[in-house]
């Protein structure tokens, strides 16, 4: 039994201590935009926030986290996708097949939520989630478009 | 996108289908998109590829499979320029497979792979839009009992000038849906296109960014099961026994099969829970003939196809063989290309729901109708009562292709748990060892220079494994492969080389050992771009010539590989010095249709390997949307590089070492260089554009490593050489 914080809900989960939480996530309370890529942390497609900080899920044990944490989903990130970022994606047409991009997303708002204005030294450090279609330099464009409240309406396309 | 649900719950009545004979088949989807689905019930198509809603929403039908590289957007732009209906109300649905079946193949091929979504289905989906759009203004024409020619249309609708009178197509979309396709129709030239040709935003962004995207893996049908799988690690092993009592009593654990005779899987409430009993779960595995196979063994197999007189001919132009044991100056390498794993970001899953009268699977796939012949084959059950339903990829690089391995699991699996939907789902372990991998070559190349530096002959040995062999033998030629020669033929559409060499023998030695071998984004462009390119720039030194000149002579009567070379040439100013310490190497091919450069800046810092700039040309013929063909070439480098810079599964024991990405690294942001993307389509043909640019990006990549360092690279990956010393 385990009792979490997710996207401002209280929620009581009947698992072992050691389910990663990107399982609970994904399977008992229907929150998928979260990914499974390779359940080691190393791809980061199960990105999410706890208490602010960009952190990989899928090697995050239920067991270790208090109710008082706050874990932040991508569902939670914004109520209509509208967070500058989500915003700043869709100004840019970010994804391909899109299986990463949430986690990308969440990662990138760990970032800027701890550097209003990052560097291109500062975004290779801190996203380091994997994407296979190869989406790396819009990403890059979208967290510069984001940091700096672009207009993000003019420049689609 | 909607979830391909949408059709399936309209009732239609098939004709004089051989197939199933005048049934009429109605589908019943348990879960989303029932709404949109009872709305496009009631609205008849126009025809195959268009539906027209009262509310004037233009549901256009794709075929083709999307898996990120915008075959799904530009599809529909096409159909839309020919139907002239605004592209704002535009949306897509993926007719089904079975669908396709039951109406003789009405929406043609499903697979989605070789860069062919777009040119291989361009021809029919415009006609398809065009057509309807014919309809739709006979309909509205009969309607007014005016003369159709006097009516005319723009973005939807439709007006008679001489009275002034208009509607639209959402008006008389029900009324065209009964009117006889037009006999004759001409298409539009694409000079005046206004939807196709433009770089548009894809259909299918937003949702993506939000987590509302529903990808295979994240499927949960009623009542559904979950599946872990694990199959003998050895290539050919086989399952003995295993010990289901160790695990039966874990939590959530209902039932422990065996899926075949290769895999044994544990169906639980949750995916987590079957993975952690299916790993507690004692397993005795015959490992079967190839247990003492190694990257060792199979390079030695390899590397003595490189002098073996058994060898398939693939291109032959003079005398070769003669020109080089008469030349004065010969130069001579040999090259290596590694086992690869395409590493979709998606692990491979597939869901299934068997009973005796229907199976169904919901799957992430390159080609539906492949799924569909894989779910009839494992159900045992006559194809008309299977149906397959395409999710959205997450990844697919070939490997959702031909393999369809994941869709027997899950069906096997399914059928042992009957009326229970059963996701399976790989791990990413599974996923590495159990790949459709790049099959790896060796590749030996002698040349033979003149005393003017001219090149007079050149012996391209490649030794190493076929992909049809093993996945599509029926492809092959009186034994030999001829996909093996991409790109080095001397004439095919889809990729012939760009160089007029006096005398040219490639010919490859097939070796293939027991390691499944599969289409691979960008398949054998990759390697043959990379040995062909490579040696040309050996070549140049070797003859003191600059790469640039030394190509261009040898490029006379063949201006459009030409025009991309000198494109990148001139972008990255091939003609000034590049900055101190920094290297520039150059490589072009032709293949899929399409014309492709790159230019590559380099520098070695320490050891450590930084590309500062990359140019790339494409030349597709046309171009439906350069957006997203810039992408798919900005991409092209992530996939390429992460090969050559990383991308290696070694074999040690029979089964892959490589199980995930801490030991299979992959390109990322930081690595990731600039890219500077020309799309030049000059017209007159179709090419490709997902895979093309791929095989340039080693190649231009190495080439600008040696001019920075004089340090030649041959054997892939690059993290196996040492840069410092």
């Amino acid at each position: 039994m385990a009792q979490l914080t997710i996207n401002d809900k209280t929620h009581v989960v009947d698992v072992d201590p050691d389910t990663p939480l990107l399982w609970v996530l994904r399977e008992q309370l229907g929150l998928t935009g979260t990914k499974f890529g390779c359940g080691i942390a190393q791809c980061g497609a199960c990105t999410v926030h706890v208490d602010g900080v960009a952190t990989r899920a899928c090697a995050l044990p239920v067991g270790s986290i208090t109710p008082e944490q706050k874990i932040v989903t991508i569902e939670g990130l914004s109520p209509d996708g509208s967070h500058p970022l989500q915003k700043a994606w869709l100004a840019l047409d970010v994804p391909q097949c899109g299986y990463c991009q949430t986690g990308m997303i969440m990662a990138a708002a760990g970032l800027l939520a701890s550097n209003a204005s990052p560097s291109d030294e500062d975004i290779n450090a801190e996203i380091t989630n994997i994407c296979r279609c190869g989406t790396y330099n819009r990403v890059r464009a979208a967290i510069k478009l984001a940091a700096t409240g672009g207009d993000a309406t003019t420049q689609r396309g | 996108m909607t979830i391909a649900t949408t059709l399936s719950r309209r009732k239609f009545i098939v004709g004089s289908s051989a197939a199933v004979g005048g049934l009429s088949l109605g589908f019943h989807i348990p879960f989303a998109g029932q709404a949109l689905a009872e709305a496009s019930a009631t609205t008849p198509e126009v025809n195959a590829w268009v539906v027209i809603k009262p509310d004037e929403t233009v549901m256009i039908r794709i075929a083709r499979s999307e898996m990120g590289q915008g075959t799904l957007t530009g599809l529909a732009q096409l159909v839309a320029e020919e139907l002239e209906c605004d592209w704002s109300k535009v949306t897509t649905e993926y007719p089904t497979p079975g669908e396709n079946l039951a109406r003789e193949r009405v929406w043609k091929n499903f697979s989605t792979g070789g860069s062919r979504g777009i040119r291989e289905s361009e021809d029919y989906v415009r006609r398809g839009g065009a057509a309807a759009r014919e309809m739709l203004l006979a309909a509205a024409a009969a309607e007014w009992k005016a003369p159709v020619g006097e009516c005319s249309v723009d973005k939807g609708v439709i007006a008679h000038k001489p009275s002034g009178r208009t509607t639209t197509y959402g008006k008389v979309a029900s009324a065209a849906a009964k009117m006889t396709p037009p006999a004759d129709i001409v298409l539009k030239d694409p000079k005046d296109w206004t939807i196709a040709g433009k770089p548009l935003p894809r259909l299918d962004t937003a949702e993506k960014l939000t987590g509302k995207q529903v990808y295979g893996a994240d499927l949960n049908l009623p009542g559904q099961l979950n599946a872990a799988i694990k199959a003998c690690p050895v290539f050919g092993g086989k399952v003995v026994s295993f010990d289901a009592a160790k695990v039966a009593s874990m939590p959530g654990v209902r039932k422990v099969v065996q899926v075949d005779p290769t895999a044994v899987a544990v169906v639980a409430d949750t995916w987590w829970q079957a993975k952690k009993a299916l790993d507690a779960l004692p397993i005795v595995w015959d490992e079967g003939p190839n247990a003492g196979l190694s990257t060792a063994s199979i390079a030695e197999m390899l590397q003595k196809g490189l002098d073996a007189d058994d060898a398939f001919i693939g291109t032959s132009v003079g005398d070769a063989r003669g020109a080089l044991a008469g030349a004065t100056k010969t130069v001579s390498a040999v090259y290596a290309f590694p086992y690869q794993n395409h590493a979709t970001m998606e692990p491979m899953n597939a869901t299934a729901r068997y009973t005796p009268e229907k199976c169904e699977v919901w799957v992430p796939t390159q080609n539906g109708e492949a799924s569909l012949a894989a779910a009839a084959e494992a159900a045992e059950l006559p194809v008309q009562k299977c149906e397959v339903y395409k999710i959205n990829l997450g990844g697919g690089f070939g490997r959702r292709g031909n393999f369809q391995d994941y869709v027997r699991q899950a069906v096997r699996i399914a059928k042992q748990l009957p009326g229970t939907p059963v996701k399976l789902l790989w791990s990413r372990e599974e996923d590495m060892l159990h790949g459709a991998y790049h099959p790896t070559t060796q590749c030996k190349l002698t040349g033979a220079l003149d005393a003017e530096g001219n090149l007079t002959a050149l012996h391209m040995r490649i030794s190493g494994q076929s992909i049809l062999a093993a996945v599509r033998p029926e492809g092959m030629q009186n034994g030999k492969d001829p996909v093996v020669f991409q790109g080095l033929t001397e004439n095919s559409p889809e990729g012939h080389l760009g160089y007029a060499i006096p005398n040219l023998l490639v010919d490859h030695a097939m070796r293939n050992p027991p390691v499944p071998p599969g289409f691979w984004r960008g398949v054998n462009l990759n390697q043959n771009a990379l040995y062909m390119e490579c040696f040309m720039d050996e070549l140049a030194h070797a003859a003191g010539v600059d790469p640039l000149a030394f190509r261009r002579k040898l490029m006379v009567g063949h201006e459009k590989h030409l025009a991309t070379l000198n494109a990148v040439a001139d972008r990255i100013g091939w003609d000034n010095p590049p900055p101190a310490g920094v290297g520039r190497g150059l490589a072009q091919i032709m293949g899929f249709g399409s014309y492709v450069a790159a230019a590559a800046e380099v520098s070695v810092t320490d050891g450590a390997l930084k590309i500062h700039r990359i140019v790339a040309a494409t030349d597709p013929g046309h171009a439906v949307n350069p957006a997203q063909i810039e992408r798919q070439v900005e991409g092209s480098f992530v996939y390429g590089l992460s090969a050559c810079l990383y991308g290696e599964c070694t074999v040690k024991g029979g089964r892959m070492e490589q199980e995930n990405f801490d030991t299979y690294e992959v390109m990322r942001m930081a690595q990731m260089p600039e890219v500077e993307t020309i799309v030049m389509p000059s017209g007159g043909f179709w090419g490709g554009v997902g895979e093309p640019t791929i095989a340039v990006a080693a190649p231009a990549v190495l080439n600008a490593l040696f001019a920075a360092t004089g340090k030649r690279i041959r054997t892939m990956p690059l993290k196996n050489h040492n840069l410092a010393a």
